[in-house]
């Protein structure tokens, strides 16, 4: 192996802060159902906790031994909806607890799946898990929900965006940090392993492996070496760079797969940004050229970034998963919150990018004012542009209960803090109160 | 087990001699090594192998933090496997 490859890739990790965001263990519950709730959730801890009782450990290990940092450890569960449907509790929020203390028995970072899927109807289960996430997620630190209410093959299920709308504004008034563990979604994908979206599909084997990149900052290191080359250029650097960072996902969820003796899945080609400087996909927008993120021709330049790093990706590893693409989230990313604070990025602009960005309105914090239509004329938004185009694409809005534009919310950590954002203030209520479903789009005429 | 030990720091008398005696304390044996300096550090490469019935990676690192705590440099040890994967078709 040559010197200068040696270099270069220490460089990626301890320069460029190129790391694993997260193995994710994903875990079915089917074979906890019971009708008894209390047998159900004591089945939950023990399957929890002895499937994944080695993740930690295994993932410290390869932390050590190849000098990559991996930031989260996390589980994706069955969707509590399904798993709960058949006890005959009222409300899930014992469930949630159950899985927050089963991820605190384990020591993972999140725990994702106290979810329900909606895209066509409401069973039993999915009315009981959403009227319970208000208080389930605001009384768990670790437990992640999600809601998916449209697809491309089944419409938008407005009864849910309208609902979502209220249950993320209850949620706000009780915490409004805890928003940042419930995400509404549109095509939701069943082997997503980052938070807080991830859920295990019940089409995946019993337990899987999963893994989510980062590496904003490495992407950004290989551009401003082809400073003012054309854009062919950029999109060749960026495939070639997105390669090696996922080759490195590939390695780590392989050799984790193999210690733990659980089949591994896939990686998800994304671009996790974080706040720390130089960890930020807005300045890899910014060194494509732009002055600002949010300036004409931003999503012309995220669309290249996303596509780029997808071709690269893919030939980097055997499968390729998740969410896949470049994340746009407001307050993780210092870019996206300077361009914000200086007024160079509003919601629209926002919503626009994520027409051609991995999932979208994510980590964004609103007046806490903000009237529970608006958020959910928000949520439809999101959903129409993914279910028409035939990807996913997700809400995750933070009402900053008490503040106003210009002030600010901060989650701590990797989670940063996001600045208020102004929010059109004409209200969609008539349109969100009618309820029903917007039917499935058509797949030809696409124009 | 292969790894590969990068040393970085400002030059100095026997840093060859220092690194080389801890690995062969360490019973590591040194297959390949190369240096060169890099924005003025004096970075050095070593492709390190042991037999992993008789000495564990853990001890290994920590033999080597010891040594980058004594002398100012900064000594990392990764697993060859890695480079392999990333840097190889």
């Amino acid at each position: 192996m040559e010197t200068k490859q040696i270099l270069e890739t220490i460089q990626m990790i301890s320069e460029e802060k190129l790391d694993i965001r997260t193995i994710t263990m994903g875990i079915s519950l089917f074979d906890c159902i019971d009708s008894d709730g209390v047998k159900a959730r004591q089945k939950i801890y023990d399957k929890l906790t002895t499937s994944a009782k080695d993740l930690v450990k295994v993932a410290d290990r390869i932390e050590s031994e190849y000098g990559i940092p991996i930031v989260n450890k996390r589980i994706s569960v069955t969707p509590i909806s399904m798993i709960a449907a058949a006890c005959h509790d009222d409300n899930y929020v014992a469930y949630a607890q159950t899985m927050e203390k089963a991820a605190e028995t384990l020591g993972v970072d999140l725990i994702g799946g106290f979810s329900a899927l909606v895209q066509k109807g409401y069973q039993s289960g999915d009315r009981k898990l959403i009227t319970s996430m208000p208080e389930a997620l605001s009384e768990t630190q670790r437990v992640c929900g999600s809601v998916n209410v449209g697809s491309t093959r089944a419409g938008i299920n407005m009864d849910a965006v309208k609902q979502m709308g209220q249950v993320v504004k209850d949620l706000s008034e009780i915490d409004p940090v805890s928003c940042m563990s419930l995400v509404v979604f549109a095509n939701a994908v069943e082997d997503n392993p980052f938070m807080a979206g991830a859920f295990h599909g019940v089409g995946e084997a019993d337990k899987v492996i999963n893994v989510g990149i980062s590496g904003p900052g490495v992407v950004k290191r290989a551009l401003e070496q082809v400073k003012g080359e054309s854009i062919d250029t950029v999109s060749e650097t960026i495939k070639k760079t997105a390669f090696k960072v996922t080759r490195m996902g590939q390695f780590v969820g392989n050799v984790a797969a193999k210690a733990l003796n659980v089949p591994f899945g896939i990686v998800d080609l994304s671009l996790a940004p974080t706040p720390s400087q130089g960890d930020s996909v807005a300045e890899i927008l910014e060194e494509i050229g732009l002055e600002s993120v949010g300036a004409p021709g931003t999503t012309a330049a995220l669309a290249l970034l996303n596509d780029a790093v997808k071709k690269g990706g893919v030939m980097a590893c055997e499968h390729v998963g998740g969410l896949s693409g470049a994340f746009i989230p407001v307050s993780e990313d210092s870019g996206m919150i300077k361009a914000v604070e200086h007024g160079n990025l509003n919601l629209e602009k926002l919503e626009a990018m994520t027409a051609v960005c991995s999932v979208g309105l994510d980590m964004v914090a609103v007046p806490g004012d903000t009237p529970a239509e608006t958020i959910s004329g928000m949520i439809a938004d999101e959903a129409a542009i993914g279910v028409i185009n035939n990807k996913t694409t997700a809400v995750r809005v933070i009402p900053a209960k008490g503040k106003q534009v210009g002030e600010q919310i901060d989650f701590g950590g990797i989670f940063g803090y996001a600045p208020v954002m102004p929010v059109n203030t004409n209200s969609p209520a008539k349109f969100v109160q009618r309820g029903g479903r917007i039917p499935a789009p058509i797949h030809s005429f696409k124009n | 087990m292969k790894a590969v030990i990068t040393v970085i720091g400002h030059d100095q008398i026997g840093i060859v001699a220092k690194v080389s005696q801890r690995l062969a304390t360490l019973k590591v044996n040194i297959t390949d090594i190369s240096q060169t300096l890099m924005h003025g550090d004096f970075t050095m490469m070593l492709m390190g192998e042991w037999d992993d019935d008789d000495v564990q990676f853990e001890v290994v690192k920590q033999g080597l933090q010891d040594l980058a705590n004594e002398t100012g440099l900064s000594i990392n040890i990764q697993r060859q496997e890695l480079f392999d994967a990333i840097q190889k078709l």
